[in-house]
């Protein structure tokens, strides 16, 4: 077996340099189809019919006005539907008619009648006392840490309550604050769905989903039939962000109906329906109290947060508060709040910008409170980065201060010089995130022709996904990208783990790199008794086969290819998730800043400038890999201004479920947006990791530090809307 | 029919001006508007009930669909036709994802009956491919400015119909210009430049 590595960066010629993503033309020409996309002979369109109360008993649901109107085929009662069954959310969803037309379809379901017995709503998710009153509350856990230990004979809440004390005491700086941020939805232009077809005995399912191979099992147990049975096709995906990892039980429903009408079924959720049921992600809502030293480093923290993942439960994790930078005593509780809405999904870095936004907009107030610059007060409390990175982060952050200008931009909290009612402020934050490699395995063929082509069934998110495979297969062959095929989106091919929490492009960069070493290995066996070598000496370079210390001594790729003799040369390279490897690692770092203008008079913000720095080992595609920090900070932005899951509070109701009222950045709002990958030496060397998290993750906490500035007073709850902000100044 | 109106929409009886009026929630009503206008303006008032045979003229070419009042462009294009990059993600057009080029105006194909769109010229996203694709595609690709790509299509219409009219754009002018439509992989940074990138010849 090969050593598995990378070339260096001087002897790289595909990897760590720019390629158009592959798969750019056909998502620019619409000729790339997606789940949505899929229409297969004689379909039926299904639209499926969801609660309009958010907490009742069914009492009945009748469907036979649906089952009457023209051009509907078939209604089926979702076991939500039945009788008797409570109902925790509005939208969830109880009947599915299918018919000849969407239009259709959807008259259908206009003549569905629900009777319900209403039960008690709670909504009202920040609201802490009222979660109590409603008896909605649970320990959502914590953990104290302190530098000194309780004796034997101590009680050990008693001397923990009296050591935080002492240590405020001790304090130099006391900052006392309430930080919030609300829930969002993952809003995924694509909503979720599927096209799936039954025949013989089978079930072909066009899927958009972020887990290929794993959700072949998920049908199949559903379904009462083998994985070998289903088939999962996802070439193109409209959006994830950690929603799709399930076939759902809607995707269920489309197989029974297509099994019961012998017709391929297509139904995706309808927009509101994908506001309310297709994720959110969870609120939080922090109090805290922090003590810091004279050089404004925090040395005692006391923080209580809550805040709902939905009905049953949950919110942001403790384990991540304070965010990255933790000092060496710290009380932290939760408690957790059963709201009638629906239950949270992933979103992209789960807990850590609830968290960001939640605690480094805290230690933001000290710098503040002080009179510091925020960058020196960040640069003191590195020395409590739990993650080790301290040295990463100085690097960033000096690399981040000279992009956004920030010595000659900034001014004290509040202190700024201003145009009219316009001022203007500065704002950092940093993250972090593992990013480690999922399992994956890859099967490669080289055939006699030269031609190669690798099979996985992973999937590519619009992250570059299919341009890397390809980009680390050429490297490993001495190829152009242009020379291998990728497949990719299909559980038919070798597993890949699904693509959540960055681990995608770490998966795929071993299971082909391994592979394309393992299959290389052979070729330069052949290659030696061609050229008359030892197969030890031989190098892939140029569309060559040649000895790495006598170039002229060489043939062409093609030339070895022939050798293979007349079937492909098959190989199948595996990785599995956890294995020690030298090509890939886990663990970043990164660095944000944003300089914004706020207007005081209307209370609106305006990006100027966003800088990101963002370390993640070897970059493979500078250029896809700086997409998917823009997109992260400009989704970051939109949630630190924009956008926001409004609930009403008394009934449950998702009142802003449409892209009209749910307010997302456009292209106009996001301002210059700067975006720098740290790949020293010392980077590259720990090999690849994934990105799609960690850039994420900052932008709300830097740009609410950056209004701070600006203001000189905390808008304490984001997203920061204009009356929010006029608000925090009318208190102030 | 009148002056003005013959001289706006010479191929047919719709009144173009108010077509044009723009996309999202104003479109589903210009499309009323436009349909009742026909009717008058044609043959007097005329009631269409239940599927029809219509002709629409898509990408250059007259196609001959079914449809009833309620139908969309969008589902024709989708359903009948294969022309796939339209994209339904927001029924009021708010997204943009399903921006077509009507008389070379962008207009959101989910707010617009195909009834409406009789004799007009349609052009889809599909008409920027082919051999040698459109610049704004070109751009599109070598400026990375998509990720996941379902809004894509609709902002490379947009981004056409814009440079159109605005062919010298400045940076100012594109940031200013294309707000109708809808990223959530947060590609606007690439769009932009890709977009200036067409305008200067690059």
């Amino acid at each position: 077996m090969p050593e598995y590595n990378w070339p260096s960066r001087e002897a790289s010629t595909v990897i760590g340099k720019v390629h158009d993503r592959l798969d750019g033309t056909v998502k620019s020409t619409g000729a790339a189809k997606y789940t949505y996309d899929v229409n297969l002979k004689n379909q039926l369109i299904a639209v499926a019919y969801g609660s309009p109360y958010a907490h009742c008993k069914i009492k009945s649901l009748d469907v036979s006005g649906a089952e009457k109107t023209a051009g509907v085929v078939h209604v089926e009662i979702l076991p939500q539907g039945q009788k008797d069954t409570e109902i925790e959310w509005e939208g969830e969803l109880l009947a599915v008619v299918a018919a000849e037309s969407e239009a259709a379809a959807r008259e259908g379901i206009s003549k569905i009648k629900l009777a319900v017995e209403e039960l008690d709503v709670f909504a009202d998710e920040g609201n802490l006392e009222a979660a109590e009153e409603a008896g909605r509350t649970g320990n959502g856990g914590g953990k104290v840490e302190t530098v000194n230990e309780p004796g034997d004979d101590d009680d050990e809440d008693e001397f923990v309550e009296a050591e935080i004390e002492r240590l405020f005491k001790q304090a130099k700086h006391v900052v006392e604050g309430y930080y919030a941020i609300d829930p969002i939805t993952h809003c995924c232009l694509e909503p979720h769905g599927s096209t799936v077809e039954w025949k013989d005995g089978k079930l072909q399912a066009y899927l958009s989903t972020q887990n290929v191979s794993g959700t072949d099992e998920q049908f199949a147990r559903d379904l009462k039939v083998t994985a070998d049975d289903v088939h999962v096709q996802c070439e193109y995906i409209g959006g994830g962000f950690g929603s799709k990892f399930a076939p759902d039980y809607w995707g269920i429903a489309a197989a029974r109906i297509s099994k019961a009408t012998g017709r391929p079924v297509k139904m995706m959720l309808q927009r509101d329906q994908e506001l309310k049921l297709g994720g959110s992600r969870p609120s939080g809502y922090l109090k805290v109290r922090l003590g810091a030293d004279q050089n404004g480093v925090v040395q005692v923290w006391d923080s209580h947060h809550w805040g709902s993942a939905g009905y049953r439960g949950g919110g942001v994790s403790h384990s991540v508060v304070p965010y990255v930078l933790v000092p060496p005593n710290y009380r932290r509780t939760s408690t957790t709040i059963k709201s009638n809405t629906a239950q949270a999904r992933a979103w992209r870095a789960p807990n850590h910008p609830q968290a960001c936004a939640m605690t480094q907009t805290a230690l933001d107030d000290l710098a503040a409170t002080m009179g510091a610059n925020s960058y020196d007060i960040f640069l003191a409390n590195l020395a409590n980065a739990s993650n080790g990175k301290a040295d990463v982060y100085r690097a960033e952050m000096e690399v981040g201060a000279k992009l956004i200008d920030w010595k000659a931009k900034w001014h004290p909290h509040g202190k700024g010089p201003s145009r009219g009612s316009i001022v203007d402020g500065l704002g950092m934050a940093l993250h972090t995130w593992g990013g480690t490699a999922n399992t994956s395995s890859c099967l490669l063929k080289v055939h006699p022709d030269g031609g190669v082509e690798s099979f996985c069934g992973t999937q590519d998110l619009g992250t570059g996904t299919r341009t890397v495979c390809a980009q680390v297969l050429a490297e490993t062959f001495g190829l152009e990208v242009d020379g291998v095929r990728v497949n990719i989106g299909s559980s038919k091919y070798p597993n890949s783990g699904a693509s959540g929490g960055s681990t995608t492009v770490g998966a795929v960069c071993e299971s082909h790199r391994r592979a394309g070493q393992d299959a290389l290995e052979k070729i330069f066996e052949l290659a030696a008794k061609e050229l008359e070598v030892d197969a030890s000496v031989l190098e892939a370079v140029g569309g060559r086969i040649r000895d790495s210390a006598n170039h002229d001594k060489s043939i062409t790729w093609r030339k070895a290819c022939s050798l293979i003799g007349l079937k492909p040369l098959e190989v199948t390279s595996n990785y599995q998730r956890g294995a020690a490897s030298t090509l890939t690692n886990s663990g970043v770092g990164g660095v944000q800043m944003a300089h914004v203008e706020v207007d005081k008079e209307t209370g609106v913000v305006k990006i100027k400038k966003f800088v990101a720095v963002q370390d993640q080992g070897l970059v493979i595609n500078p250029k896809t890999c700086k997409s998917q920090i823009y997109g992260a900070v400009i989704m970051g932005i939109a949630a630190a201004l924009y956008e926001q899951r409004i609930t009403d509070p008394k009934t449950g109701k998702f009142i802003n479920a449409e892209l009209s009222d749910y307010k997302l950045a456009r292209l106009g709002d996001i301002g210059e947006i700067v975006v720098e990958l740290y790949e020293p030496e010392s980077e590259r060397v720990r090999g690849v990791i994934g990105n799609g998290e960690p850039p994420a993750i900052s932008p709300k906490a830097a740009i609410s530090n950056a209004v701070a500035n600006a203001l000189g007073v905390r808008v304490p709850t984001i997203p920061l809307t204009p009356k929010r902000v006029l608000d925090a100044l009318a208190k102030a | 029919m009148t002056d003005s109106k013959q001289k706006s929409a010479p191929k047919s009886g719709f009144s173009r001006r108010a077509f044009l009026r723009g996309s999202g929630a104003a479109a589903a009503a210009t499309a009323l508007h436009t349909q009742t206008a026909a009717a008058v303006d044609d043959q007097g008032p005329k009631v269409v009930r239940g599927e029809t045979s219509i002709t629409l003229n898509v990408n250059g070419k007259d196609v001959q669909v079914k449809a009833e009042p309620r139908t969309t462009l969008l589902d024709v294009l989708r359903y009948q036709l294969e022309l796939t990059g339209a994209k339904p993600v927001s029924l009021d057009g708010s997204s943009g994802a399903s921006t077509v080029l009507i008389d070379d105006k962008p207009v959101a194909a989910s707010t617009t009956l195909a009834m409406a769109a009789t004799g007009k010229q349609i052009r889809t996203v599909e008409s920027l491919g082919g051999e040698q694709p459109d610049d704004v595609v070109q751009a599109f690709v070598s400026h990375d400015a998509q990720q996941c790509g379902f809004c894509t299509p609709g902002f490379v219409v947009a981004v056409r119909a814009f440079l159109n009219k605005n062919p010298d754009a400045t940076e100012a002018e594109v940031r200013a210009g294309l707000n109708g439509n809808i990223c959530r992989c947060g590609t606007y940074a690439n769009i932009v430049e890709a977009a200036l990138a067409v305008v200067k010849g690059d």
